[in-house]
C-alpha cells in the first residue's frame, strides 16, 4: 500500500532524471548546422558535415546521442556563408589612378575539425577571411590598369583572388565558393570631381558640335534652295533673254516710279521714245 | 547497569520476566512497545516512510492527488485536463493548413524529411516533426539605391563616365528547401548579387547607352548574370526580373546633360528656319515663272503689239505719277527747282509700298 502511494513521485522524479539525463545526451543536429563532438575537449568524430553534391534530408542531420558531461558538442553552420569587407578598399591600379572597391566573398565550412583546431569560432574564421579579402584584392587590383578594372575582364581578376583567397581557407577548413565586386566606384573628393568636370566638358563639346552641325545643314539647306531657284529662274527666263530683258525692265520701272517712296520728277527728251506719237512723226 | 534494579522492582514481579530482561536496565533501548512510539522515536526508515505519507494521501484509490481539489461529484478533473492539453498540442502542431501560395518544408528531429503543397497537411507532433510555411508565389522586391537627389548610387559604365543608378529587383522563392538551408542570409545575398553583377553589365555598357536605348538590355542582361550566381550557389531563388527605375547622370554633370538637349533643340531649330526660307524661296520663283510664262506665251503670239502695249501701258502709270518736264535737247538749259522739290515732298505724304523681297533681289538677275 504504501509502495503504491509513492509511485507518483517516484515516477515524476525518474521522469524528471530521465528528461535532464536525454537533454545531456540527446542532441539534434539541424539541417543547417555541422558540428564535432569533443571528448574531454578531445574532438572525436563529425555530424551532419557538408559533403559536395549531397542533398538535404540525409543521414546526416537529426538525432544522435553522446554521453554526458564527458562528451561535448560543437556546432558550425553548414550554410554558405558571407563575408563582406569592413569598408571599401582603395586600389591604386598601374596608372596611378584610385578606384574604391568593395567585394565581398561567400564561404562555406567543409571541414569543422580543422577548423576548430586552427580557428575555433565561426567570428574568428570570418574576420580572418575579411583581412586576406582585402589583401589579396589590393595585390590583384593593383597589377591592373584602370581601364581593366572595369572591363569584361574582371571575372578573370576575381578568380585570382578567389585561388588566393581559397589557399588560406583551406588551412581553415572553409572554402570560398565565389568572390567578386560589390562596387567600383571613384573615391570621393578630387577622384570623383575630375571625373564630373570631365563629364561636363565632354557634353559641352557635345552641345557645340551639335549646334554647329545644325548650323552646317541650314546652310546646306539654304544652298539648295537658292540654286533651286535660280535653275528654276533660268529654265524659265532663258527661253527669251531679249524679251526677259524688256519684260522685266518694265517690271522694274513700276516698282521704282509707283510704288517706289518719294516723289520723282522726270525730265523728258521729245526724242523719247514715249513721245514718238506726240512729235507726229511716223 | 546496578542502578536498574531499584527501580524495576515492583512491576517486574508482577509480570513476565521476558519484560524484565529489556527495559528499564537499558535506557537507550526501546522499550518493549516499539511499534506504540514509533511517531516520536523514529529510526532512518520511519522516517522516509513518514514523509511519503502526506504525499501519498490517504486515500483508498487515491493516484497521489488526494489533496489537490476535487470536483463537486467527487471525480478528478486534471487528467481530463492533461489530456486535453496533449490532444490539443498534437492538433495544433500536427495539422497544418496550408494556403495556395506556400510550401511547407518538414523537418524530423531537425533533420530534412519533404516538402509539401497547399492544402491541410499533416505531420507529427511537435518535437518530432516541425513544418516551415514559405511563400513560394510571392514576388519579392527589393529596391537599391533610390531615385531621390540626396541618395545616390554612383555605377562606373565603360567609358569610365559615371551614372547616378536607382532599380529594383524581384525575385521568388523557387526551392523552399534550399531557400532555408542552403544561405545563411538570403535577402544579403540576393542584394550583393544584384549589386555586383549590375555594375558588372553597366561596365559593359557606354554612357549613352546605359541612360537610354540599352536599358533594356541591361536588365535582361542583370537578370541573367544573377540567377547563374545564385544557382552556382544552390540559393532556391528565381529572379523574376530587374527593373531600372533611374539611370541618368549623376546631379553635378546633370546641367550639362541638359545643355545638350538644348542646343539639339537650338540645332533643330536652326534647321526649320533654313527650311522656311528654302520654301520660300523657290515659291517664290515658280510664282515669278510662271507669271513670266504665261505672258510669254502670249508674247509669241503677237509680239510686236505686246510688246508695245506692255511699254504704254507702264509709262502711263509709271509718268501718271510723277512730274514732268519735256525739254528740248540742246536749246534750253534745264534748271532745276531741287528747294522747291524738297519741299513738297516734306508737305505731301508719301505713299509707299513696300517692295517685295523677291521682285528686289531677282532685280540683279535682269542684267
Amino acid at each position: 500500500m504504501i509502495k503504491r502511494l509513492g509511485n507518483p513521485v517516484i515516477w515524476g522524479v525518474g521522469l524528471l532524471v530521465a528528461l535532464i539525463v536525454a537533454s545531456l545526451s540527446i542532441s539534434i543536429v539541424p539541417e543547417t548546422k555541422q558540428a564535432i563532438v569533443l571528448r574531454y575537449g578531445q574532438p572525436i568524430w563529425k555530424v551532419n558535415v557538408y559533403e559536395e553534391g549531397s542533398e538535404f534530408g540525409g543521414p546526416g542531420a537529426g538525432i544522435f546521442f553522446r554521453i554526458p558531461f564527458i562528451e561535448q558538442i560543437q556546432f558550425f553552420d553548414k550554410r554558405v556563408l558571407n563575408v563582406e569587407m569592413s569598408e571599401p578598399q582603395e586600389v591604386l591600379s598601374t596608372d596611378k589612378l584610385r578606384l574604391q572597391v568593395d567585394a565581398y566573398a561567400r564561404f562555406r565550412i567543409t571541414d569543422p575539425l580543422q577548423m576548430f583546431r586552427s580557428i575555433q569560432t565561426e567570428a574568428r574564421l570570418s574576420d580572418q577571411l575579411r583581412t586576406i579579402l582585402g589583401s589579396s584584392l589590393r595585390n590583384e587590383l593593383g597589377k591592373r590598369s584602370f581601364a581593366q578594372l572595369l572591363s569584361p575582364e574582371r571575372g578573370q581578376i576575381m578568380e585570382n583572388v578567389q585561388t588566393a583567397l581559397n589557399v588560406q581557407a583551406k588551412k581553415y577548413g572553409a572554402e570560398v565558393i565565389d568572390v567578386r565586386i560589390k562596387r567600383a566606384d571613384l573615391p570621393e573628393g578630387t577622384p570623383l570631381d575630375s571625373a564630373f568636370t570631365r563629364m561636363r566638358s565632354e557634353r559641352q563639346q557635345e552641345a557645340t558640335a551639335i549646334r554647329a552641325s545644325g548650323q552646317r545643314e541650314a546652310s546646306i539647306i539654304r544652298g539648295q534652295a537658292e540654286a533651286e531657284s535660280a535653275r528654276i529662274y533660268a529654265e524659265s527666263f532663258g527661253k527669251d533673254p531679249e524679251f526677259y530683258d524688256f519684260y522685266r525692265a518694265m517690271q522694274s520701272y513700276e516698282q521704282t516710279f509707283v510704288n517706289g517712296k518719294g516723289d520723282s520728277s522726270i525730265v523728258l527728251s521729245p526724242n523719247s521714245e514715249y513721245l514718238r506719237q506726240f512729235r507726229g512723226r511716223k | 547497569m546496578a542502578a536498574g534494579s531499584p527501580w524495576g522492582d515492583g512491576p517486574s514481579k508482577g509480570k513476565s520476566g521476558s519484560n524484565g530482561s529489556g527495559g528499564p536496565a537499558n535506557p537507550w533501548q526501546p522499550s518493549g512497545g516499539g511499534g506504540d512510539g514509533s511517531g516520536k522515536k523514529g529510526t532512518v526508515e520511519d522516517l522516509f516512510r513518514n514523509r511519503g505519507r502526506p504525499g501519498g494521501g490517504g486515500g483508498s484509490g487515491g493516484g497521489g492527488m488526494a489533496n489537490l481539489p476535487k470536483l463537486p461529484d467527487g471525480g478528478k478533473f486534471i487528467p481530463y485536463a492533461i489530456l486535453a492539453v496533449v490532444l490539443l498540442w498534437i492538433a495544433s502542431s500536427s495539422v497544418w493548413r496550408m494556403g495556395p501560395q506556400e510550401q511547407g518544408v518538414v523537418k524530423f528531429l531537425g533533420s530534412y524529411s519533404r516538402t509539401v503543397g497547399p492544402g491541410l497537411q499533416w505531420t507529427l507532433p511537435y518535437p518530432l516533426e516541425t513544418l516551415e510555411k514559405v511563400d513560394t508565389q510571392a514576388i519579392r522586391e527589393m529596391p537599391i539605391g533610390s531615385p531621390s537627389a540626396n541618395d545616390e548610387n554612383f555605377v562606373l559604365t565603360s567609358d569610365q563616365n559615371i551614372i547616378d543608378m536607382a532599380y529594383e529587383v524581384r525575385w521568388s522563392v523557387r526551392d523552399p528547401e534550399l531557400f532555408l538551408f542552403q544561405l545563411d542570409d538570403p535577402n544579403a545575398a540576393v542584394r550583393d548579387t544584384a549589386e555586383s553583377a549590375m555594375r558588372a553589365v553597366i561596365a559593359n555598357f557606354s554612357l549613352d547607352d546605359a541612360i537610354g536605348p540599352a536599358r533594356t538590355d541591361i536588365e535582361a542582361q542583370v537578370r541573367a548574370r544573377m540567377q547563374t550566381i545564385l544557382n552556382d550557389y544552390r540559393a532556391g531563388i528565381l529572379v523574376q526580373g530587374i527593373t531600372i527605375r533611374q539611370s541618368d547622370p549623376p546631379q553635378q554633370v546633370n546641367e550639362a546633360f541638359k545643355q545638350v538637349n538644348v542646343a539639339q533643340q537650338d540645332a533643330e531649330s536652326f534647321k526649320n528656319n533654313a527650311r522656311a526660307y528654302a520654301r520660300q524661296l523657290i515659291e517664290n520663283a515658280q510664282g515669278q515663272t510662271s507669271r513670266f510664262d504665261q505672258v510669254y506665251v502670249q508674247y509669241r503670239l503677237a509680239p510686236e503689239v505686246t510688246r508695245q502695249r506692255l511699254f504704254y501701258e507702264t509709262l502711263e502709270k509709271v509718268l501718271g505719277k510723277v512730274d514732268k518736264t519735256i525739254v528740248e535737247s540742246g536749246n534750253v538749259t534745264p534748271y532745276l527747282p531741287l528747294p522747291e522739290i524738297r519741299r513738297r515732298a516734306e508737305s505731301a505724304p508719301a505713299t509707299s509700298v513696300t517692295p517685295p523681297a523677291a521682285s528686289t533681289q531677282s532685280s540683279g538677275d535682269q542684267k
